[in-house]
């Protein structure tokens, strides 16, 4: 999938680039910075964790990274589109397009079949529902899920609900996956599937996010970021020289 | 870890020839524990003596002796199964001890030891967990269990650093506190972190 943007700029292999990114909630006194200028890439094939405490920041970079939240300073580019620049049609549509949200609390609609709802994203953006199942379909095979198609949400287990939520947030081309603590409620085994297969599409091309607290987890990614008080204080892509390690008094 | 107990719990499945008994120890292991031929011959050698095990009938040609595990020794094989391992048989941590000279030593960032630290045993734990991902669940169920038994532990160890990154840092917001009347130690060192990581001040903001 290429971008296509107004101006015809030639898309890069960077899906998802935070640049100098801060977000400030309130003002004045009373206002709290959630994220300290953060620069951050991920790049398709990518699978980026982001560790960090509870009230980190982890969570603001991912609605951040999705649309879901706007930034106080900075850009944030999806696909090579600034963010910034959209009206809220067009972002909700850049959201469909290009964007697939893994949290927590799954957002399954317990009316509909699993088929249903992994077909819905594809359905909103104008595709004729059949061929928005045939692809529904196609994406629950990947999550080897098939055979569950036509079941309810209550009828499958928590990691076959988590498999679904994946196959939700891939279908269609979009290639930016965000997933919020994907693993949440799930035994070690059933979040261990889940991270089997962000890998795998990742490895198939996707660029992903991973929000995580559980170091295990994060290991499953090529990169692992940590923030700390809003900041990106470190990351396994870069070891840090051990002289650096003693302070020179003054 | 008892060289001893493992050869003893190899030669439960049936007789072995040394070499063998090394290559089934390294294999059950992944590797993890490496043993030279040396050290085979040498336990081997104290188990027949507390008569453990016995050597059973006449070297090959090539003088390589079969060993069996006696009565005594399969009940010290059942014995150690049945007791757990304490604490205090594990060797000394290197790193609760580098961690422990770092808070006491002036002009050392602690919070600097531990985040290099902690991106190193991710580095690690991503590496065990990708060896996880190319092991079989069946032909490599042993290898299996010792390599989740090091993520843990690697794990673990990540969960520790984070509770002493926050220790450390609520330890120099109170030390800042106490010497903010003046230009103290601990505003210096704010300084100092300031400059080279721009993002660790934080754990000093107290001496603002």
């Amino acid at each position: 999938m290429s971008t296509r943007h107004d101006t015809g700029q030639i898309a890069t292999e960077s899906v998802l680039e935070l640049d100098d990114v801060t977000r400030v909630h309130g003002e004045g006194a009373t206002s709290v910075t959630a994220l300290r200028n953060v620069s951050l890439i991920v790049e398709a094939g990518e699978l980026v964790a982001v560790m960090g405490p509870s009230g980190s920041g982890k969570s603001t970079l991912l609605h951040l990274a999705g649309g879901l939240d706007v930034t106080t300073s900075g850009q944030v580019r999806v696909e090579g589109i600034d963010l910034g620049g959209q009206s809220k049609s067009e972002l909700a549509r850049l959201r469909r397009r290009h964007v697939g949200y893994v949290f927590q609390d799954l957002n399954l609609i317990p009316s509909l079949t699993a088929v249903e709802n992994v077909a819905l994203p594809r359905e909103l953006d104008g595709v004729r529902p059949r061929s928005a199942r045939k692809a529904a379909l196609e994406a629950l095979a990947e999550v080897e899920l098939e055979t569950l198609a036509d079941r309810f949400p209550d009828e499958l287990s928590g990691g076959q609900q988590q498999r679904v939520a994946i196959a939700r947030a891939l279908i269609g081309p979009r290639r930016l996956m965000l997933a919020d603590e994907p693993t949440g409620a799930l035994d070690t085994e059933s979040g261990e599937a889940v991270l089997r297969l962000l890998r795998r599409r990742c490895e198939a091309g996707a660029a992903g996010v991973l929000v995580t607290h559980e170091a295990r987890h994060a290991a499953w990614a090529d990169r692992v970021v940590f923030l700390r008080d809003g900041s990106l204080v470190d990351e396994t892509g870069r070891a840090t020289p051990a002289e650096s390690l003693l302070e020179v008094s003054p | 870890m008892s060289i001893k107990h493992g050869l003893l719990a190899l030669l439960e499945r049936g007789p072995m020839y040394g070499y063998q008994l090394r290559a089934e120890f390294e294999s059950s292991t992944g590797s993890t524990w490496p043993l030279n031929v040396g050290q085979v011959y040498t336990t081997l050698t104290r188990l027949e003596r507390d008569g453990l095990v016995r050597a059973e009938g006449e070297p090959d040609a090539e003088g390589r002796q079969v060993y069996v595990v006696t009565d005594e020794g399969r009940a010290e094989v059942f014995a150690w199964f049945s007791t757990p391992v304490t604490v205090k048989q594990r060797p000394r941590d290197e790193l609760a001890i580098k961690l422990a000279m770092a808070v006491t030593t002036p002009g050392v960032d602690v919070t600097l030891v531990v985040q290099t630290q902690r991106s190193a045993t991710l580095r690690s734990l991503q590496e065990l967990t990708r060896l996880k991902t190319l092991a079989d669940d069946v032909t490599d169920a042993a290898w299996l269990l010792v390599l989740e038994s090091m993520i843990f532990g690697a794990e673990a160890e990540v969960r520790w650093l984070d509770h002493c990154e926050t220790k450390v840092a609520r330890l120099a917001r109170r030390r800042a506190e106490a010497t903010s009347s003046g230009p103290g130690h601990a505003a210096t060192g704010a300084g100092a972190a300031d400059a080279r990581t721009g993002t660790s001040s934080d754990i000093f903001r107290g001496s603002r």
